[in-house]
């Protein structure tokens, strides 16, 4: 699979050299294919969504373990699992038409205005943007963050938990002295999963995210991902700029392997025990 | 330091027709005892006549298990832990346990005794109450050098010894053991008991054990739980058959059962 | 054991200084009424509160997206949307999706036909066959690496292994959802085997059952509602894939049966580009696509939940 896409990829990379990857310009007319704002683009909207769904996994995770008792934690994970199942595409159309004017908007000129002094804030907002890409990816990792986190949790001995009872601790000291230290290196492994899922995220971010080929600093701006970059400009590419998309999207597969490897590398050491 | 504040020989917990329900099937009917203070109380019986139902009442406990339910009362220097408006994190800061298998947190040896004086805000000398608790526990001398170390690298007894001192680190009235050393070897085993009987110069304790020799050398009283069943339902629960004093239970039973189980002719 | 005699003295609850702040009861206090500092409550309200509170944030997209699809959606559908393909302009009212739904039929049905056989198979041998060999080694290698490619990538290699040759088709799309499925159908099937009691597969040896007869009769019909489940969720999946399809398919305004040598569209392609369209008509098919979609998805899910269910192996 490495060898053929690299292998179509290669008259790309040649005519661009090293620049291929590091160089900030995108010039479909000129010819120069650089795709750092892409790689860019994908990192920045991807630790937006670790940064929010990180979180929320964890706090569903714990209600789940620890606090919910059965009647409600049936319903709720079956909502969780909704949210796994709900098709990208569809959250694209619903994050543009629905979630963007009325509820990230508001948010963007609300915190450019008043921290927009700070230049990953600045204004105005133009709505498509990284930090709108990046919200609905948080939604759409949540639920395979929080499932593994969710077993993870489940392999803490309740002897542990009955320990830490029954020498008078409340029930979020028993969470925080016995369940969390435990589970540390679960809980990285469920963030490294999520976030190699964000980082191929196609359609949602293509939607969200703006189509500039530019770095922006502000995460109010638009800019692309490789993903995003590939599939909207598949359609009409042709020659080198096809090759140079392969390229792209070859990086990405290393990006994500590497990630999941260690990902499956700290889970399964943390297994072991 | 006398921990312990009832006065004379009051008993340190009275139990009142203690009845015990998982959902809707009854673990425990009626038992009634007192348990005095400074001595060892053991609870013997057959497996399943609910002896570690019954040690977990004295602490709340068993409320962590989905569905079940206590009445009656548990009168611990005359206040019942279960009446309105008693918080069982507060019950439980002052009647200790420790487990049947040692469950020592995945934290140093240090910071496993000081977990209690920690979370309750202890304002002393936290380094002398945990040496002072480990000297209790005779362990202080086998690890006061390596106090930073895991607690998970000690060995079986060692990792007992050390729930055991973190259980006394906050100061309880009473501790209660539930099969302490059953999980252990024999050499670690005669450690706990030797450290029980220097324990219960200060502290109350009551044990579960299955071991009938263990609660004949260990403790001074002696209570017998049996299963009573109902031919109809062929549902079973636990009764406290027979309560005195360890000699007495052993040598001179006034029940058939009791007799029956202490001469190992079951259970 | 101890060396010196122990020290048993220092603070206690009879003695002047109390250095527990007051949560060791002095004689003659009472257990009623005493509870854990202010501090230790409030942050046990606090962290209920926040967990709580993340619980709530995270289910209502669930609630949003569900009601607004379908409001959205059904304003914009009718009985011809689903019978009709594409208007000839983008800005024309009325017209289907029909292409659409044409081309995820056929290119997820292929994908099933291929991925679903080859994967049980797969996790078959993973689990009755070879448990150390290198086969073994590389099939799960295979499966624990696909399932973390992103999906556009998928369609990036198909695209340099296939379309390149002979175009866009939907045997090229199938192929790219064919990838995506197996790895999916090969783990889930892998760990209903796993679950298949040792006491039933032995029973069927001691009757003197070959290998595969065992297998067929006795292993793969106790998981098979299992393994149904897991080919459903993965057929689910493979409906609601857009990326790689844009580089195999392409995707087409017409309606396409053919399965080589023109471009196809799916249901996701069509919601895609009606995505970024301007057009009110357009965006409010796109509206009654997704709608369509996300029907079909869930009811997939949902079955695939019932066959969990009627699953008599457990954990």
């Amino acid at each position: 699979m490495v060898y053929s896409t690299t292998r179509s990829a290669l008259p790309a990379f040649r005519s661009q050299g090293f620049s291929f990857v590091t160089g900030a310009n995108w010039d479909t007319n000129a010819g120069i294919y650089q795709i750092l704002p892409f790689i860019y683009g994908t990192v920045v909207t991807s630790i937006i969504a670790l940064i929010v769904a990180v979180p929320m996994s964890i706090g569903v995770a714990l209600f789940l373990t620890e606090y919910a008792p059965k009647r409600i934690r049936t319903p709720i994970e079956y909502a969780v699992d909704l949210l796994a199942a709900v098709p990208s595409v569809v959250y694209g159309l619903w994050g543009v038409f629905v979630v963007l004017p009325y509820f990230l908007r508001p948010i963007e000129d609300f915190l450019s205005k008043y921290l927009g002094f700070i230049p990953i804030f600045n204004g105005p907002s133009t709505g498509v943007s990284y930090f709108a890409a990046g919200i609905i990816l948080s939604i759409m990792i949540t639920p395979i963050i929080t499932s593994i986190t969710r077993e993870v949790f489940k392999t803490v001995p309740s002897a542990d938990r009955h320990a830490a009872y029954a020498l008078g601790a409340t029930r979020w000291e028993m969470i925080k002295e016995a369940v969390l230290p435990r589970s540390r290196g679960g809980i990285i492994g469920a963030t490294m999963l999520g976030l190699g899922r964000a980082l191929g995220e196609t359609i949602v971010v293509a939607l969200m995210i703006g189509s500039s080929t530019l770095i922006n600093p502000s995460i109010f701006k638009p800019g692309g991902s490789i993903a995003g970059v590939i599939a909207n400009e598949w359609n009409e590419a042709t020659g080198l700029q096809t090759h140079a998309l392969i390229g792209a999207g070859v990086v990405l597969f290393v990006m994500t392997i590497v990630i999941n490897m260690m990902a499956r590398g700290i889970v399964w050491r943390f297994n072991r025990e | 330091m006398n921990p312990d504040t009832s006065p004379g020989n009051a008993p340190v917990f009275a139990v009142k027709g203690l009845d015990v329900h998982y959902g809707s099937s009854l673990a425990l009917k009626g038992v009634t005892m007192d348990i005095r203070p400074r001595r060892i109380t053991a609870i013997i019986g057959p497996s399943g006549c609910g002896k570690s139902t019954l040690i977990r009442c004295f602490n709340r406990m068993n409320e962590l298990i989905p569905g079940a339910t206590v009445s009656g009362e548990i009168l611990y220097h005359g206040e019942n832990i279960y009446a309105q408006g008693v918080d069982p994190v507060m019950v439980r800061r002052r009647i200790g346990m420790v487990f049947q298998r040692p469950n020592p947190f995945p934290k140093s040896i240090y910071d496993n005794v000081a977990f209690g004086a920690k979370i309750n805000g202890y304002k002393g000398d936290i380094d002398e109450l945990v040496e002072r608790s480990l000297r209790q526990a005779a362990l202080w001398d086998e690890v006061k050098n390596q106090l930073k170390k895991s607690a998970l690298d000690l060995s079986g007894g060692q990792q007992q010894r050390l729930c055991i001192a973190r259980a006394i680190a906050v100061q309880p009235d009473a501790i209660l053991m539930d099969e302490p050393a059953s999980a252990l070897d024999p050499l670690a085993t005669v450690r706990i008991e030797d450290l029980m009987q220097d324990l219960k110069k200060d502290y109350s304790i009551i044990i579960v054990t299955h071991n009938m020799q263990q609660a004949a050398r260990v403790s001074d009283e002696t209570a017998f739980l049996y299963t009573e069943v109902d031919e109809a339902t062929s549902a079973r629960w636990g009764i406290l058959v027979e309560f005195g004093e360890t000699s007495q239970i052993f040598t001179k039973p006034s029940d058939k059962r009791t007799e029956d189980y202490v001469s190992g002719r079951f259970g | 054991m101890n060396g010196e005699p122990v020290e048993i003295g220092g603070a206690g609850p009879g003695d002047a200084v109390d250095y527990w702040g007051g949560s060791r009861l002095a004689p003659g206090a009472t257990l009623v009424g005493a509870r854990p500092s202010r501090a230790r409550v409030w942050r046990n309200r606090r962290s209920t509160f926040l967990i709580v509170l993340a619980v709530f944030l995270t289910l209502v997209p669930v609630v949003l997206i569900l009601v607004q699809i379908t409001t959205k959606g059904l304003s914009a559908m009718n009985l011809g949307f689903l019978t009709k393909s594409l208007p000839f302009s983008d800005t024309a009212t009325g017209g289907g999706f029909l292409n659409g739904l044409i081309g995820t039929g056929i290119m997820v049905g292929l994908a099933t036909v291929v991925s679903v056989p080859l994967g049980i198979l797969g996790a078959i041998y993973l689990v009755e066959y070879g448990k150390k060999n290198w086969l073994a080694t590389l099939i799960r290698f295979f499966a624990d690496v696909m399932t973390g490619v992103p999906s556009i990538f998928v369609g990036v290699f198909v695209y340099t292994a296939l379309v390149i040759k002979f175009g866009y088709g939907a045997v090229m799309g199938a192929a790219a959802l064919a990838l995506i499925m197996m790895p999916i159908i090969v783990r889930s099937s892998e760990e209903m085997l796993k679950l298949v009691p040792l006491e039933l597969k032995d029973g069927s040896y001691a009757l003197g059952a070959a290998k595969w007869q065992t297998v067929t009769k006795v292993i793969l019909p106790s998981a098979a509602p299992g393994i149904t489940t897991g080919v459903m969720l993965a057929v689910a999946r493979a409906a609601g894939e857009t990326a790689p399809l844009i580089l195999t398919a392409l995707g087409s305004i017409q309606l396409v049966t053919k399965l080589t040598g023109s471009p196809i569209s799916s249901l996701t392609l069509l919601i895609f580009n009606g995505a970024q369209q301007p057009y009110a008509a357009s965006i409010a098919r796109a509206w009654a696509g997704a709608l369509e979609l996300l029907v079909l998805v869930l009811i997939f899910t949902i079955v695939a939940r019932l066959f969990a269910s009627r699953s008599r192996l457990t954990k």
